[in-house]
C-alpha cells in the first residue's frame, strides 16, 4: 500500500490551497479528485472575486484556479483525476476507485476538501428535463460552452442564483425572472443591482407552484407566499420558459468523515452535518482535518485561506515545522479569514435581520425587495457624491469585504480605510482623471464615472459592460434606470477596452442631464 | 447547433476537439470529441435522456457533474452510463435509456 | 435524541395532502405521500425509512433527496430536522460496479 505524508481528497479552493502549503514544506503530498479536471468549482466561476489583494480580489475564480494550479505542479503536488475516494478510515487510509481498480493508500495526515452539493426543492414537475441546479448551469455554460436553455427562470436568490443568472446572459441567455420565497434578496446587493439594471424582475416572497410541459419544460407557474410560505391563492404568474433552475444552497459534502467516525454536528449556520473541528480544521480523529465548504459552506476565499491553514497545520503536525512557525502563519491567515468573515453577510449575521450599515445609514428596502437601489435612496450613501467634471460614483449599499476600488485608483479619489467592509467614500480635494480602473475592478459592477453636466444639456455616465456584442461608438439606444426600465434616449460615445480591465469594457453613453443619477444600463434599440 | 456559444464576453471562443459523428437513438448527430455525451445532446436540442422504470417519466440533465445519475442512457449497449460525465467518441451509439433498457417498454 | 425515538409519542393520524403525489426519491421514485404514511406505519428513523422504501438506496445513492427526506419525516414528528439523527454513511461514497469493487489493485512488488 502506497504512503504519503498527506492525502488531500478533493482539488478545489480549499485542497490545492492545502497541498501548497504542504508541498512548499517539504511534504511528499498527493491530491485526490473525482471530476475530470481539477480546481473544484472554481473554472466555473467567470466573475472577478471579492475581497482584498491578499484575498486574490478583481482577479476572476477561473484564473485563479490556474495559478492554484500552476503553482501546486511547480512544488511537485501530484494531482490525481478521474479517482474517486470512496471510503475514509480512521487509520488514516482511503480506498479510491481509478479506472476499474480500488486501490488502498495511506496517509500520516489526511485533508478533507470534498466542498458541498447543491440544495434542492420540490414542485410539481420538478423531474421534467430542463429543471436543472445552478451548478449544472455553470457547468454547461462556462465549461462546456453550451447554453442551458433559451429562456430560464432561476429561483434562489442568494450569490449562486444571482451570479449564475448573470453568467446565464452573459452566455445569451434570457433569464424572464429571478424568484425566491424568501422576503429579501438573500446574496449580495451588488449582483442583484448588476442583473436588475437589465431588466430581469425579482420576485421576492414568491415561489415555483409548478413547471409545466410533457416531455420537457414548456413553462412555469410561479405564486406569492405568505409568511408561512404557503401560496397565496391569485397571485399565480406564468411564464414561457424551457428551463429552471435551482439555486437553493449548498450541504457540505461531509459523508466520508462521518464514515471514518469523526464527531459530527448538525450545524444550521454551516449549512448541514459537518465535523466538529479547531480553528485550523483538524476534527476529533488525530491527524484527519477538513477545509472548504465540507466544514460550513462559505465564498471560495474563505475556502482558499482554510486550505492554507489546514496545511500549515497538518506541517507541524508532522513535524515538518516548528509549533512557533505554525503560529506566527495560523496568526497572519486566521486574520486574513477573520477579514473576510466580517460585514453584513458575515457567517455570524447569518439569519439577523440587518437594518442599518456599519455607518448607520439605513439599508435600502428597494434592494432588497426588487434588487435595485431607488433613485430616492441611492444619494444617502458615501459613495455617491456630486462634482463638477468626472467624478466616480460608487453605488456600494452595503457592507461586504472588499476594497480593489481603493487600491486601483491612481489618484487616491477613493477611500475604504482599514476596515474592509466599510463603504466607499470620495475625497473631495482630489481630481479624478478618467481612468476607468475602480469601474473596471469593482466586482459588483457597482462604480460608474459620471460627468454631470457637458455644458450643452448632456451628461456622460461611463459602466461597466460584459455582455456581446459589444456596442460601438455612435450606438443608439436607451438609457435603462436601476430597475432595467427605460429611462431616456442614449447614445454610445466610447468604448475602452484595455488589457488592464480584464473583459470588463467600459461604456461611455451620452443621455440628456438630467438622467446623469438615473441611466445605469444601456439597451440597443432592436 | 444554436445551443453553441460561439464567443463568450468573458472566456472568449472555446477551444474544441475534433468534429465526431455519433448516432441517438440510430440518428447521426455530431459533437466534439471529448466533450461530454450531454453536452453534445444538449447542443442537438436533445432534452429527453431517459424514462423511468416505474413512473415511465422523462427524465434529462440535470446536475450535469455526475452525482443525481438522471442523465444516465445506454451508451454502446451499456444502461446507467452518465452522459454529463463520459466523453463523446467517434461512432458512439447512445439510446434513450427505458427503465435500464434501450428498448421501449412496449417491446420489453 | 430519546425524545425524537420515543416510540409511544403520539403523532397523530396521517392527512393526505395535495403534494402526496411529488417525487421526492428521484432514483427510486419514491413519493412524498410514501414518506409520510411510512412514518405513520412506524419509520421513525432515517434508516429505517431506507429500508422501508428504499429512498436514497438508487443509483445516485441519495446525494439528491437524503436532505428532502429528513425534512419531510422530521415535519411529520414534529421536530426540527437536526434533531433527527443523520442516515449512516458507508462505504462505497459513489456507485460503483460490482466487478470494480471486487477488483483491488494488487502490489507491483506481488505483496497481499
Amino acid at each position: 500500500m502506497k504512503r504519503y505524508d498527506l492525502i488531500i481528497v478533493g482539488a478545489g479552493p480549499a485542497g490545492l490551497s492545502a497541498a501548497i502549503e504542504a508541498a512548499k514544506r517539504g511534504m511528499n503530498v498527493v491530491v485526490f479528485d473525482e471530476n475530470e479536471k481539477p480546481g473544484g468549482q472554481l473554472f466555473k466561476q467567470i466573475h472577478k472575486f471579492f475581497g482584498s489583494k491578499e484575498h486574490k480580489a478583481r482577479i476572476r475564480g477561473f484564473v485563479i484556479g490556474q495559478q492554484l494550479l500552476d503553482e501546486a505542479d511547480a512544488l511537485g503536488v501530484q494531482v490525481i483525476l478521474n479517482a474517486t475516494v470512496i471510503g475514509l478510515y480512521q487509520d488514516k487510509e482511503i480506498t479510491v476507485k481509478t479506472g476499474e481498480e480500488i486501490q488502498h493508500f495511506k496517509g500520516d495526515a489526511v485533508i478533507i476538501a470534498t466542498g458541498a452539493a447543491e440544495n434542492m426543492v420540490t414542485f410539481d414537475g420538478w423531474t421534467l428535463p430542463g429543471v436543472i441546479g445552478a451548478g449544472a448551469a455553470q457547468t454547461m455554460m462556462n465549461l462546456h460552452g453550451v447554453k442551458p436553455g433559451r429562456k430560464i427562470l432561476m429561483l434562489g436568490s442568494g450569490n449562486v442564483g444571482l451570479v449564475v443568472s448573470y453568467q446565464l446572459m452573459q452566455c445569451g441567455c434570457e433569464v424572464v425572472a429571478l424568484v425566491d420565497a424568501a422576503p429579501k434578496v438573500g446574496g449580495y446587493g451588488v449582483h442583484a443591482a448588476k442583473i436588475a439594471r437589465t431588466g430581469v424582475p425579482f420576485y421576492l416572497s414568491h415561489t415555483i407552484v409548478r413547471a409545466e410541459g410533457e416531455e420537457s419544460v414548456t413553462g412555469v407557474v410561479i405564486a406569492e407566499v405568505d409568511e408561512h410560505f404557503q401560496f397565496i391563492p391569485g397571485t399565480e404568474k406564468h411564464f414561457d420558459v424551457d428551463t429552471i433552475c435551482l439555486a437553493v444552497g449548498l450541504s457540505p459534502m461531509s459523508q466520508l468523515l462521518k464514515m471514518a467516525g469523526c464527531e459530527m454536528e448538525d450545524n444550521p449556520k454551516r449549512g448541514g452535518q459537518v465535523p466538529v473541528c479547531d480553528t485550523w480544521g483538524e476534527t476529533s480523529l488525530p491527524g484527519i482535518y477538513v477545509a472548504g465548504d465540507v466544514s460550513g459552506i462559505e465564498e471560495a476565499s474563505s475556502a482558499m485561506i482554510e486550505g492554507r491553514m489546514a496545511g500549515v497545520a497538518v506541517a507541524e503536525y508532522l513535524g515538518y515545522i516548528e509549533k512557533g512557525e505554525r503560529d506566527k502563519e495560523l496568526a497572519h491567515l486566521q486574520q486574513a479569514l477573520e477579514g473576510l468573515r466580517q460585514g453584513m453577510f458575515a457567517p455570524k449575521n447569518r439569519g439577523k435581520q440587518i437594518t442599518e450599515t456599519e455607518e448607520g445609514i439605513p439599508v435600502s428596502v428597494q434592494l432588497l425587495k426588487y434588487g435595485y437601489v431607488a433613485d430616492d435612496e441611492i444619494e444617502r450613501y458615501p459613495g455617491v457624491t456630486h462634482k463638477h467634471g468626472i467624478h466616480p460614483v460608487m453605488e456600494c449599499t452595503q457592507n461586504i469585504p472588499c476594497n480593489p476600488c481603493q487600491d486601483v485608483c491612481p489618484k487616491k479619489c477613493i477611500s475604504i480605510g482599514d476596515n474592509i467592509t466599510s463603504l466607499p467614500t470620495i475625497a473631495e480635494e482630489t481630481e479624478c482623471i478618467n481612468c476607468g480602473m475602480c469601474v473596471a475592478s469593482c466586482s459588483g459592477q457597482a462604480v460608474f464615472l459620471v460627468n454631470e453636466d457637458c455644458g450643452d444639456g448632456t451628461a456622460t455616465v461611463t459602466l461597466p459592460y460584459e455582455f456581446l456584442p459589444l456596442p460601438a461608438i455612435g450606438t443608439k439606444g436607451e438609457g435603462l434606470g436601476r430597475n432595467g426600465k427605460k429611462v431616456c434616449e442614449a447614445e454610445v460615445i466610447d468604448v475602452k477596452s484595455l488589457k488592464a480591465f480584464d473583459k470588463t469594457n467600459l461604456l461611455t453613453i451620452r443621455v440628456p442631464k438630467e438622467y446623469a443619477m438615473k441611466a445605469r444600463f444601456f439597451k440597443k434599440y432592436a | 447547433m444554436e445551443m453553441r456559444i460561439d464567443e463568450h464576453p468573458i472566456l472568449g471562443v472555446k477551444e474544441k476537439g475534433k468534429l465526431v459523428t455519433f448516432t441517438y437513438d440510430g440518428k447521426e448527430l455530431q459533437g466534439y470529441e471529448g466533450e461530454p455525451i450531454a453536452a453534445a445532446l444538449k447542443a442537438s436540442g436533445v432534452m429527453v435522456h431517459r424514462y423511468t422504470k416505474k413512473e415511465h417519466r422523462p427524465r434529462g440533465i440535470f446536475c450535469a457533474i455526475g452525482r443525481c445519475t438522471d442523465c444516465v442512457m445506454v451508451v454502446d449497449g451499456v444502461p446507467n452510463v452518465r452522459t454529463c460525465v463520459t466523453a463523446l467518441k467517434e461512432g458512439m451509439q447512445v439510446c434513450t435509456q427505458y427503465g435500464v433498457s434501450d428498448k421501449p417498454f412496449e417491446d420489453q | 435524541m430519546n425524545e425524537v425515538n420515543d416510540r409511544s409519542r403520539d403523532i397523530g393520524e396521517y392527512i393526505p395532502a395535495l403534494d402526496d403525489d411529488q417525487i421526492i426519491c428521484r432514483c427510486e421514485e419514491i413519493t412524498k405521500g410514501e414518506i409520510r404514511r411510512a412514518v405513520h406505519d412506524g419509520m421513525w428513523t432515517l434508516t429505517e425509512i431506507r429500508r422501508y422504501l428504499r429512498t436514497g438506496m438508487g443509483l445516485c445513492q441519495g446525494q439528491t433527496c437524503s436532505r428532502l427526506v429528513k425534512g419531510i419525516v422530521a415535519k411529520e414528528l414534529g421536530v426540527v430536522p437536526d434533531q433527527l439523527e443523520p442516515a449512516t454513511s458507508r462505504v462505497p461514497m459513489r456507485p460503483i460496479e460490482m466487478y470494480i469493487f471486487a477488483n483491488e489493485a494488487k502490489e507491483a512488488d506481488g505483496h497481499e
